[in-house]
């Protein structure tokens, strides 16, 4: 299957068309934001609702808190900042006040990872997955495009229980077909191959795309899954599919330790050995500069999912 | 309640705390004891709680139309279950089980074991004020009337999410609040005036909008008419904050004056004195 778009659009812009479509949906969802209204597009929702946006000011301990109260009151509380501020900076107000509690809080961040930028490393989070998935309950979910990130956001007000949100500022390429059901935990099969797995996560799934295609060239064949959720991981997909590859790429915008890499390796490890090369920032910081030079420079891109899935497949 | 009823209600409820502690050898006697007034007032007297045709409390984890408490520091957990299960919101003797394995009375609260009466974990410090503000908007949202408590220590006041939380509710008009801090002066390394001073608290959350009113904790007819009082300003603007003055240890002579009693559990001797300066009211679990 060919993969086209016609537009480039921002995860965070498909998390604000999921909010705008709840404040006329669901009448339980209530935002809060640490003072970046425009940054995670909030306009529409607090337009629609204003009776049912809370503005925190830049006090994210205390939008995770009033978030938690919220939940207890009955409603389904969406917190929103950036991932540094969202998981990092508070992670033992959701440790305690939202995973150990039960609490139903949608924690969605945008400006994960590499991509916001120049900015630079105190903004990059690439630990966020880790921290989110090592809470016991704790959904994580890092969408691929526009329509996803829509879709899910939608999704999850569905479900009951804390979930971690994670996208981003770039404009991607919007591939995913419109109004697409979104399933958590479950992963999305996008390519057959039968020559190597790829494993991808969020803004990597398009560069997974783009790197089947270059392989295909080459005379492989990739097997290429979007998985958006990174717990619970789709470990009936993956099996499925390393046992038609025999060995596996994943490709996440974050470290290597704490990733989609690390769940899978760990499943793999447990229940079928298997070949396996990461693709994600190698222990190191980021840096400034502009988003697709940081993906070059730091191995985030089709080239090095070609690279990565040559030897993989060199290491049967 | 009557303020003797409730005195009994207290005397029973220190037994049970320094029974509690004994028996695992752990948790914070101290400032359970200090607090432990206030707590009774707010479950016997001034706290509208859910209840069934026969008058018994029902727990439901949403708190929808009666008054809600959230305990911010949460090592005065012993305190907290003693006040849940003689107010009936589970046995008495369960008690018995506080801090042992496969227990729902964790070292420090938590609905994760679902025990009724508990609906957020605390224990990591200075998380309690925002949760409390977080339910007292959504009972605003939903035209509910009623009122959320929230109790903090004074050494928590030490935390900075305390005083984003501060900032926050004046902002938002939260009125339907009244928070408390124990102000025992004590915390564990020492007088909370050497360890981190707090200055003057009430200029303090007065400079931040707050309404504010001082007690003293440890007396009951005071408790009584102080929340009395503070009912009176909700719904004008501005939530409420009492500053109450406590004895960390109070009941016990001597466990009193001291952060020594903080977080020590008496022994079998130290049980039996202590026992012998409180009346069992209401029968020993």
């Amino acid at each position: 299957m060919k993969f086209t778009y016609e537009t480039k659009k921002d995860t965070r812009s498909g998390f604000g068309a999921g909010m705008e479509y709840l404040s006329h949906n669901n009448p339980k969802v209530v935002a809060l934001c640490a003072d970046l209204i425009g940054s995670l597009k909030l306009e529409a929702f607090i337009k629609n609702s204003p009776e049912r946006f809370f503005q925190t000011g830049i006090a994210e301990a205390n939008m995770i808190g009033i978030s938690a109260g919220l939940a207890i009151g009955g409603y389904i509380p969406f917190a929103t900042t950036f991932a540094n501020f969202g998981t990092g900076r508070v992670y033992d107000q959701i440790r305690q006040s939202v995973a150990y509690s039960g609490k139903n809080v949608k924690i969605c961040c945008s400006h994960a990872g590499l991509t916001l930028g120049e900015d630079g490393a105190t903004h990059q989070i690439l630990e966020d997955i880790g921290l989110m998935k090592m809470l016991p309950g704790m959904v994580v979910i890092n969408p691929c495009d526009y329509n996803q990130t829509k879709a899910a956001t939608i999704a999850i007000a569905e479900y009951e229980g804390p979930v971690y949100l994670r996208f981003g500022r770039p404009v991607v390429p919007v591939f995913t077909p419109e109004n697409q059901k979104f399933e958590i935990g479950k992963a999305i099969h996008l390519i057959e191959g039968s020559d190597v797995t790829i494993l991808a996560t969020g803004h990597l799934v398009w560069e997974a795309i783009q790197a089947a295609e270059i392989l295909e060239e080459k005379g492989i064949k990739a097997d290429v899954l979007n998985i958006h959720t990174i717990k619970p991981l789709d470990t009936a997909a993956i099996l499925a599919s390393i046992s038609k590859t025999g060995c596996v790429v994943t490709a996440e915008e974050h470290q290597i330790n704490g990733g989609l890499g690390d769940s899978v390796a760990q499943f793999l490890s447990q229940n079928r050995p298997t070949v396996q090369e990461f693709v994600g920032v190698n222990d190191s910081f980021g840096e400034s500069g502009k988003p697709a030079d940081l993906m070059e420079k730091y191995g985030l891109n089709a080239a090095a999912i070609v690279e990565k899935s040559l030897k993989a497949i060199t290491r049967k | 309640m009557q303020t003797q009823e409730l005195k009994n209600v207290a005397s029973q409820v220190r037994r049970d705390i320094l029974r509690q502690v004994h028996a695992c050898q752990s948790g914070h006697p101290g400032g359970s004891l200090g607090c432990t007034d206030l707590l009774v007032e707010l479950y016997f007297n001034s706290m509208k709680l859910a209840q069934d045709a026969n008058g018994k409390v029902v727990f439901n984890m949403s708190g929808a139309n009666e008054d809600i408490f959230y305990l911010s520091n949460g090592h005065i957990s012993p305190l907290l279950y003693s006040v849940l299960a003689r107010r009936g919101y589970f046995p008495v003797k369960e008690l018995g089980t506080f801090r042992q394995l496969n227990s729902r009375l964790q070292g420090h609260p938590t609905p994760h074991e679902h025990l009724e009466g508990i609906r957020i974990a605390s224990g990591s410090l200075g998380q309690g004020l925002s949760v409390a503000i977080g339910t007292a908007q959504a009972k605003k949202l939903s035209n509910d009337p009623s009122t959320v408590f929230c109790l903090m220590g004074d050494g928590e006041q030490n935390e900075g999410q305390v005083w984003e939380a501060a900032m926050y509710a004046p902002h938002h008009q939260v009125d339907n609040l009244i928070a408390f801090i124990d102000e025992n002066g004590q915390q564990i390394d020492g007088p909370t005036e050497k360890v981190m001073s707090n200055r003057d608290l009430e200029a303090k959350y007065k400079a931040f909008g707050w309404n504010v009113l001082r007690m003293d904790g440890n007396d009951m007819d005071e408790v009584v008419a102080t929340l009395a009082k503070a009912k009176s300003l909700l719904g004008k603007g501005s939530p409420i904050m009492i500053l109450m003055k406590t004895e960390m240890g109070a009941g016990v002579d001597f466990m009193m004056g001291s952060h020594k009693w903080h977080g020590v559990a008496p022994n079998d001797q130290q049980l039996a004195d202590a026992l012998a300066q409180l009346n069992e009211t209401l029968g020993d679990y």
